[in-house]
């Protein structure tokens, strides 16, 4: 990987606001663009510790996400508190065994493996790994691919919440477990755009931080 | 590096005054995160409240995670796990109560499933029809607490706390009745049946009631109860009387009770108290009976036709009740003798010093006093057709003076026992038992050869005036007739006997008249018996 050449190997930095190429000025750590003044940085500043500070706070919320409800219903027949597994558990024993298959993937597995890539991203950058950089480079385009899909969850419940309000007969109220799910969600997304994904290929010429 | 210079001029980047600090803020994220999840955790196991096992008898309309526990329609817990009992008698749900709830799991506190149910003129439960059952509960009163519970099968109509009393009825047959049933007061409902069950003997039920609070202070020792489901009808001599206590009990049912006014004084019964309940009003208010003297009558003849329930009768009054009857063998002077046990009812009898309750020992002297005066006890005949017997108590005068042997003892429940005499069919018999007995006695065969030879003498006897006195007897007859026949010649009119009687009447007729002429000219001319008949002119012309 040596062999290919950086811009910041040459020194270079690349405002991303106007687009001008800027020489780094020798023993300056923190730089500006000298046409537009936006700060300028060979990598993303502190990327692996901020993806590591969401990743966490992610894994933290994933355990509540998956124990709390995730939707109260309560209808004449009763009221009746749903988490992920459980509907899992339902769709899974009424027969509709494709449906628990979506869901527990969509929900459960998606998330938990979005956050072990990361995990395993930020690990092997720390410890500079040379391993398979073309694997872990597409590994974290599918996670950031497939980031976004995994709020589908949050937007069926938030339509059924809007949508089922029928006073009496039923309502339907998002649980705590909703909230939680989301901030799960979300801090992935925003821990995998925290990473940089050029510090798989800065091996050890390159000190990050 | 040198590459660079190959570039076009490439300006070069001011240097900014270095203001990062080594800590990023992003840390404040995954920190918050873990206090709101470790706050969720804490609150999760703080929340945690106690777990019971409740036993059923079916798990019918109780889920797994769904099923809720509710005291007066709060949520107190849900049910947690539902299975069967190890020895599959019935299943045992186990329930996680909310927090709070540890302070109520105590030992009288009541469980029991909650379904739709109609009884009592009531519908409870009609919400349970969409929402499904869940388990009602009822806070105990008791301080020990509890984890195990039983779960009843019925729900209690009452809740612990309800002012008022529970009572005991002990009746024959449920009737229409049914838990929630009404109780009646002065047709007022005043309370309903708790719960029913068979009694511990199989003879009869045993009903518990709750009177409602102002109510139960009219309840003592003397109130009656009784059925009064549908219509009591009765008919007599006043017309017909249609009764009932209301149209809810007209259809399911209910119970009524009175307190008879002359025992409005008595304290008020107490919890639990037993009552005895009667069929009907009428029943229930002509059976004054809660005084209760258990006697023995002991017979010693066949009481077929007597049975439980035959009537105690004193000089026709009614006065107790038959029980049991049961004969008794006498091992060692083996004979058998038929005890009867039955109710007697002192309160039917009146006293002067009525109001008075006597103590049992007392009844006992005075009926031992009774009985030595000739207190008795005799099966009748109540009723020719069906041979029904009823026992009568009466004195009988000849029976006063009891065996002096102190009436041997044949059951240990040690009842006093009135001794019975002989019933008057039974005196009959025994009549004709002893009639029978003498004309058994009478020496028939020897009479019999008596007779025969007497009959043998006559027989010769006979003989002997056929073959000696006949003929003589026939030559005297001959003798007779020709008597007669002579007498007949001399008596006949134209005999000369007859003809010479005729005249001597004749001469005899002439001479009363002339001795009349004579009597007559006497009477006229007495002194022709001194001078002699005169001429007499007119006598002359004549």
């Amino acid at each position: 990987m040596s062999r290919a050449v950086t811009a910041a190997q040459l020194g270079l930095l690349h405002c991303h606001v106007c687009s001008q190429l800027s020489r780094a000025p020798k023993g300056a750590h923190e730089v500006r663009c000298s046409r537009c003044g936006a700060a300028l940085h060979f990598r993303k500043p502190a990327s692996v510790q901020r993806s590591w500070a969401l990743l966490v706070a992610a894994m933290i919320l994933y355990v509540p996400a998956n124990v709390l409800p995730m939707m109260k219903t309560s209808s004449l027949f009763g009221s009746q508190s749903d988490t992920i597994m459980s509907g899992v558990v339902y769709f899974w024993t009424s027969g509709s065994w494709y449906l628990a298959l979506i869901i527990f993937f969509a929900s459960i597995m998606v998330p938990l493996l979005k956050m072990m890539a990361l995990a395993l991203l930020l690990v092997s950058v720390q410890r500079r790994s040379r391993w398979q950089p073309e694997q872990r480079a597409r590994l974290y385009r599918l996670v950031e691919f497939v980031g976004r899909w995994s709020m589908l969850d949050i937007y069926v419940v938030a339509v059924i919440v809007a949508l089922v309000q029928l006073k009496a007969l039923a309502t339907i109220q998002p649980g705590p477990g909703a909230a939680a799910f989301g901030a799960v969600v979300v801090l992935t997304m925003f821990a995998a755009m925290a990473f940089d994904p050029r510090l798989i290929w800065d091996t050890r010429d390159f000190p990050h931080g | 590096m040198a590459e660079s210079t190959q570039l076009p001029d490439v300006p070069e980047a001011v240097a900014a005054p270095k203001s990062r600090r080594s800590l990023q803020l992003v840390w404040l994220i995954p920190l918050v995160a873990a206090l709101v999840g470790g706050w969720l955790a804490v609150k999760a196991i703080m929340d945690k409240g106690p777990v019971i096992t409740i036993a059923f008898a079916t798990a019918e309309g109780l889920e797994t995670g769904k099923t809720k526990i509710k005291y007066k329609d709060v949520d107190m817990g849900l049910v947690t796990g539902v299975a069967l009992a190890p020895d599959t008698s019935h299943v045992v749900v186990t329930a996680e109560l909310v927090k709070d709830a540890r302070r109520y799991l105590v030992e009288d506190t009541r469980f029991w499933v909650v379904r739709p149910r109609v009884s009592g003129g009531t519908v409870t439960g009609i919400g349970t029809l969409l929402s499904g059952s869940y388990i009602g509960m009822d806070i105990g009163l008791s301080k020990t607490p509890k984890e195990k519970f039983v779960g009843l099968e019925i729900p209690p109509i009452v809740n612990t706390g309800e002012p008022g009393r529970t009572f005991v009825l002990r009746g024959d047959n449920a009737g229409s009745l049914d838990v929630g049933s009404p109780l009646y007061f002065r047709r007022l409902k005043a309370g309903q049946i708790v719960s029913y069950d068979l009694a511990k003997d199989g003879r009869g039920i045993l009903m518990k009631v709750f009177v409602n609070a102002p109510y139960d202070k009219f309840v003592n020792d003397n109130t009656r109860f009784w059925h009064a489901s549908g219509i009591d009808v009765t008919l007599n001599s006043s017309g017909a009387i249609i009764d009932t206590q209301s149209a809810v009990s007209i259809l399911i049912g209910g119970l009524a009770f009175e307190t008879p006014a002359e025992s409005g004084d008595l304290p008020q019964a107490a919890e639990n108290a037993e009552f005895r309940l009667f069929a009907n009003r009428g029943e229930a208010l002509r059976n004054p009976e809660t005084d209760v003297m258990k006697l023995a009558l002991v017979f010693d003849e066949s009481v077929r036709g007597l049975s439980p329930g035959a009537e105690i009768d004193f000089r026709g009054v009614a006065v107790g009740t038959v029980t049991q009857i049961r004969p008794h063998v006498d091992v060692a002077g083996s004979h058998f003798k038929i005890r009867v046990k039955a109710d007697f009812f002192p309160r039917r009898m009146r006293s002067k010093d009525t109001g008075k309750v006597m103590s049992n020992d007392q009844r006992r002297a005075l009926l031992s006093g009774m009985i030595a005066r000739g207190l008795r006890a005799q099966l009748r005949t109540g009723n020719l057709l069906t041979g029904q017997l009823y026992v009568a108590l009466d004195f009988f005068p000849g029976a006063a003076r009891p065996k002096p042997k102190p009436a041997e003892r044949m059951d240990d429940d040690d009842l006093p026992e009135i001794p019975a005499v002989p019933s008057s069919l039974v005196q009959l018999q025994e009549t004709l038992a002893a009639i029978a007995a003498k004309v058994q006695k009478f020496p028939l065969e020897q009479v019999g050869a008596d007779l025969q030879t007497t009959l043998k003498g006559a027989t010769r006897l006979i003989e002997h005036i056929d073959s000696d006195l006949a003929p003589e007897l026939r030559a005297t007859l001959t003798e007779v007739r020709k008597a007669v026949e002579s007498a007949d010649q001399a008596l006949k009119p134209n005999s000369p006997l007859s003809q010479d009687a005729r005249d001597a009447m004749r001469e005899l007729a002439r001479a009363a008249a002339a001795f009349r002429m004579l009597a007559d000219y006497l009477e006229r001319h007495p002194e022709a018996l001194i001078s002699g008949k005169r001429e007499d002119p007119k006598e002359t012309n004549k």
